[in-house]
């Protein structure tokens, strides 16, 4: 069972609509007894950095995703990717749930269009198990006016834009992933990433 | 490098495809969520529903079709037409829409741009506008699908459209529209170049090179055609090969 963490941000709709498609056994909820018996984790999330913080703490769940995360696999999405960082600078300064070292601020790319939203080519850097096999031309959707500033250990994939290079997919080696794309959104190729997600479950 | 955008349009009316599309292996050509699953299947980089339900009930139909959509097409989805407050907003995106353009409900009521903007964030709310030359680079807006001018300047518009939020524009011209002989440059360069959120040119494409034509020759992001895709004149695959071909990045 995959718990799609529902408190109150995002589409969450939708990564619970892929799963089904892909016949991953998902559940939306908040409960933490069905977060600590999951089987991996799913964050998702749309929306302002220190409004879904707020949305977490409010939640009671902030303390159990951050002992959870690193016992098994956990995906954050979007928002839910930028909030595995230290800190985000969002309209104000707000700490993040730490999983992995970094920050998020705003896109800094003079002449280019922001949000930074439509599909972008995923560049692979470093090993992760969820990106293994894409074609050579993996495109997926983004959409979003803020990106991670990240240790190059953790980069697991990025994207150019214009000057930008965005952190499109981190991972710290274990078991937190991050994704700042929407991989139910991107056709194919995110299906594919969910099913290797799926397949991390022991 | 961001892959510019082939948008197909469907027009809905009470839960069935005004226009119904040819596809072959579809039996229910009317049949919108048979439709949007075809679209996708040829790569459609996102799929925009139109309702053009008059009743009010009618929208319950629409919001079936998203949600039915939303369970095997895993591109965004766009649902514009019948619009009117932030709770159809709420309704939308709930059934499982991840974005809602709004057209003349936000000429009359801007304000719908802003709260929708602040509530569900700028990414979803997507501006339509139908739009007219009245003079040398000069351009109005019209509302009730094309019919009524509001006397409203195209570019104070778009800007306006931008303060408040909106997170992009579906920018159609109502003189290029229907006549196929290419997306209005002008207009779309003029507004492309007025905003730093993207625009979409909707409105006259009717051969293969019209689509490169506009990624070329304006900064605009997407591309939208309806009938030219429904009636199989051109499919997603033969817009992006040609685009590809030109050194356009697509996905």
């Amino acid at each position: 069972m995959i718990a799609i963490i529902d408190y109150g941000a995002g589409n969450i709709f939708s990564v619970k609509n892929a799963l089904d498609y892909l016949g991953l056994a998902g559940e939306l909820t908040s409960d933490p007894e069905a977060i600590r018996k999951a089987d991996a984790l799913i964050l998702p999330g749309v929306g302002a950095f220190p409004s879904a913080m707020q949305m977490l703490h409010d939640s009671g769940l902030t303390n159990i995703i951050q002992e959870e995360a690193h016992k098994k696999p956990f995906l954050g999405i979007c928002l839910g990717m930028q909030l595995i960082f230290e800190k985000g600078y969002e309209f104000e300064e707000c700490n993040g749930l730490g999983l992995i070292p970094g920050k998020v601020e705003k896109i800094v790319a003079p002449d280019m269009v922001i949000p930074h939203m439509g599909w972008n080519k995923l560049e692979m850097q470093h090993d992760c198990p969820i990106l293994r096999n894409m074609p050579e031309e993996s495109y997926v959707y983004f959409v979003h006016s803020y990106q991670a500033v990240v240790p190059d250990e953790y980069l697991a994939a990025y994207v150019e834009y214009g000057p930008a290079k965005i952190p499109a997919m981190v991972y710290d080696g274990k078991t937190v992933y991050g994704a700042q794309f929407h991989p139910e959104k991107s056709g194919e190729i995110g299906l594919q990433i969910l099913r290797n997600f799926g397949g991390l479950i022991q | 490098m961001l892959a510019k955008r082939i948008i197909p349009c469907l027009d809905v009316r009470n839960g069935k495809v005004v226009k119904g599309v040819n596809f072959e292996g579809i039996k229910d050509v009317g049949d919108p969520v048979e439709c949007a699953y075809a679209y996708n299947q040829q790569g459609a980089d996102e799929i925009v529903f139109y309702d053009i339900t008059a009743s009010y009930e009618g929208r319950g139909v629409m919001l079936d079709v998203v949600r039915e959509t939303a369970k095997k097409v895993f591109v965004p989805l766009t649902v514009g037409g019948g619009i009117k407050t932030v709770d159809d907003i709420r309704e939308t995106l709930r059934a499982g829409a991840d974005k809602v353009s709004v057209n003349s409900q936000a000429v009359q009521n801007p304000q719908l741009i802003k709260d929708g903007a602040d509530i569900f964030g700028c990414q979803c709310i997507c501006v339509g506008i139908d739009a007219k030359k009245v003079g040398e680079n000069q351009w109005t807006v019209f509302i009730n699908g094309g019919r009524v001018d509001m006397h409203l300047d195209l570019i104070d518009w778009v800007k306006q459209c931008e303060q408040l939020g909106a997170g992009e524009i579906c920018l159609n011209s109502i003189d290029t529209d229907g006549v196929r002989g290419g997306f209005d440059l002008p207009m779309l360069k003029a507004v492309c170049d007025a905003v730093q959120i993207p625009v979409i040119a909707s409105g006259g494409a009717g051969k293969l090179s019209d689509f490169a034509e506009a990624f070329l020759k304006t900064g605009c992001s997407a591309a939208l055609a309806a009938s030219l895709f429904h009636f199989r004149e051109l499919t997603v695959q033969e817009v992006k090969a040609d685009c590809r071909a030109k050194g356009i990045p697509m996905r």
